[in-house]
């Protein structure tokens, strides 16, 4: 007997009982979808991240002041940013510095303790472009304000300390004194200790903080703690392997070198490992789908004991019946896992769609669900197929 | 042409293993010849069903010897015993079998696929099947909108289109009012004189007498076979 003979019998039996068939197939539909949806949610936000990181640039180096091993407190020199930026690959620096005995307040009535865990850093008026963020209020500092007490505050710090929005004369208490609020930033997904800092010129935390450095016997601004580095895309590597001697030839080992997007790749990475447990309901829901296709199984073949009787009288051997219910429930799941897999598809499609991600199904989330619906299907159908094939012809034709 | 034998039992036994055993065949020996027309006749019970099912290879004997077209049907597998059904025997049951879910052409050619015919080929002969019991017009219909002798004549048809050696049918008119039966026994008379071999188990002595030969079974024996009183043969 052919193999499209052997379908189209075995189809037979779902056409005829179409809710049936649908009902039963059904439970598969909903764990197939359940796993396509989970592993295609994950993927998806996983892709949307990345590109994120993509769009942000990984060519983002940063310098940091290494925590000294020696004990001694590390510091970069302050013509560290301007070496870095003779570099050849190097296309922009700017760089910042955390002011650490500083803290910042809503106002003097706060009580000391209430930092909100905010840090005052000065920074080089360049700092936006190269950290690929923007002012989302108000303004950044410029050539005249660096030199004044004016904070621009960064996207988690303006929340922080309750300022949703930039108005003429709004101010901070920072280290006794006050200080007028230019702008607040967008986040900063590259350097999230950004979006924490309450950031003012360098020539203002010379003058109002004391911050500064004295080089051949006078006080200049700096040192910086972190200098951002934007490289040639295809010489990152080059840069990064330099990056430390040049910002500190006499200690490099004080230095540490980063490239951030490498951690956020890390951690889209583990954002991508898809939610256990939405899975293991999957796969309840495809077991109790198996155990309802084998229901619908067993009652089909006690009904159709005639068929199986005339079908032997006509010439099918043992194995002509087995195959034909085992077909039919393997189709029957196989209805259930490519109805399951379009349903968990399309959720993924939607639900990415909205959040502006692409779309992605992963094919061992697609190819696995449509893989397991016929393995169940085989499983499912296996008993059944083997006592209909079992019934001698003439028990199957003394029924009615 | 010389008639070949189709069918031969010899001191064929069937006894079901229950408690207490059941003696449904006590050494039954007869010979069909090809373009025979025979009723098997006997009251229920009496062993007909058992002997339907062995001459039809869908139940092994006890002992004895089965032939059919020659072939000893005792030592085969189960594939060669569906090869044979598929091949040799067509089969016509009192409840038609037939399914509602296809066309009558489509249940014509039921069967067809299990003896490894091609589609095309399929569709032709149960076209031309139909056309032999009268029904050519009524192939695209569905089994529920035929009458009962309709249905019956779809289910000759079904037996015949493999052209096997021989036809068996179990009480083909049960089903079926006296009118419409005494036209499915004229049918199957005609198919005979065409050639096909048939052999027909009732219960009816009447419908009985209308066949050239009879064999009459009681309590798993044959205690008449009209063809061995050559006297009364026709």
């Amino acid at each position: 007997m052919r193999l499209s003979d052997q379908l189209r019998v075995a189809g037979i039996g779902i056409r005829s009982r179409r809710l049936r068939a649908a009902l039963s197939a059904l439970g598969i539909a909903i764990g197939t979808a359940a796993i396509v949806a989970v592993l295609g949610l994950s993927a998806s936000s996983q892709a949307g991240l990345l590109a994120q990181i993509d769009r942000l640039g990984t060519n983002l180096l940063t310098a940091n002041t290494g925590e000294s091993l020696t004990g001694g407190a590390a510091q970069l020199p302050t013509a560290a940013p301007q070496r870095i930026s003779h570099l050849p690959d190097v296309e922009q620096v700017a760089h910042v510095a955390a002011i650490d005995d500083a803290n910042v307040y809503r106002s003097p009535l706060i009580p000391a303790v209430n930092t909100n865990a905010l840090k005052v850093r000065a920074a080089s008026l360049d700092l936006p472009g190269v950290l690929g963020t923007g002012v989302a209020q108000g303004r950044w500092l410029n050539a005249a304000t660096e030199r004044q007490p004016v904070t621009v505050l960064g996207a988690l710090a303006a929340r922080r300390l309750g300022i949703d929005r930039v108005h003429p004369g709004e101010r901070i208490w920072l280290k006794n004194q006050w200080f007028y609020v230019a702008g607040i930033l967008k986040p900063a997904t590259l350097s999230t200790d950004i979006d924490t800092s309450v950031l003012i010129g360098y020539p203002a935390a010379e003058h109002y903080l004391g911050y500064a450095a004295i080089e051949r016997g006078e006080a200049v601004a700096g040192p910086p703690t972190t200098v951002y580095v934007r490289a040639r895309t295809d010489k990152v590597d080059s840069v990064r392997d330099v990056l430390a001697r040049t910002a500190n030839p006499e200690s490099p080992g004080d230095v540490d070198v980063s490239r951030p997007s490498d951690a956020l790749t890390a951690r889209a990475a583990a954002k991508g490992a898809f939610n256990s447990l939405f899975l293991g309901l999957g796969v309840v829901a495809l077991v109790v789908g198996a155990v309802g296709v084998a229901n619908i199984m067993i009652i089909s073949v006690l009904e159709r004991r005639s068929e199986i009787g005339l079908r032997r009288a006509l010439g099918a051997t043992r194995g002509h019946i087995r195959t034909q219910f085992l077909s039919e429930a393997v189709m029957l799941a196989l209805l259930g896992g490519v109805t399951g897999v379009a349903a968990g598809a399309l959720t993924t499609a939607v639900y990415a769609g909205g959040k502006g991600w692409a779309v992605v199904v992963p094919a061992e989330a697609w190819a696995g669900g449509i893989g397991a619906a016929i393995a169940i299907g085989a499983i499912a159908g296996l008993l059944p197929a083997l006592r209909a094939a079992r019934l001698s012809p003439t028990e199957a034709l003394r029924t009615l | 042409m010389i008639a070949t034998n189709v069918l031969e039992l010899e001191r064929v036994t069937k006894t079901y293993g229950t408690r207490p055993p059941v003696h449904a065949l006590r050494g039954v020996s007869f010979t069909v010849r090809s373009g025979e027309l025979v009723a098997i006749v006997g009251p229920s019970g009496s062993g007909k069903s058992t002997l339907l099912h062995i001459l039809g290879t869908l139940d092994r004997p006890s002992s004895g010897t089965v032939r059919i077209d020659g072939q000893d049907v005792a030592a085969l597998s189960d594939r060669r015993l569906a090869e044979i059904r598929a091949r040799s025997i067509g089969f016509v049951f009192q409840q038609f079998f037939l399914t509602e879910r296809t066309t009558v052409l489509e249940n014509v050619a039921d069967g067809l696929p299990y003896g490894g015919a091609a589609p095309a080929e399929r569709r032709e002969r149960a076209a031309e099947a139909l056309g032999r019991v009268g029904l050519r017009d009524r192939a695209g219909s569905r089994p529920s909108e035929l009458s009962g002798g309709q249905r019956q004549r779809v289910a000759i048809a079904r037996a015949l289109v493999g052209r096997p050696a021989i036809v068996l049918a179990d009480e083909p008119t049960g089903n079926l009012d006296s009118g419409t039966g005494a036209s499915i026994i004229e049918l199957l008379r005609e198919l005979n004189a065409g050639g096909a071999t048939i052999l027909v188990i009732t219960h009816d002595g009447d419908l009985a007498a209308r066949f050239p030969r009879r064999l009459h079974v009681l309590d798993g024996r044959i205690v008449d076979d009209s063809a061995a009183r050559p006297l009364e043969g026709v």
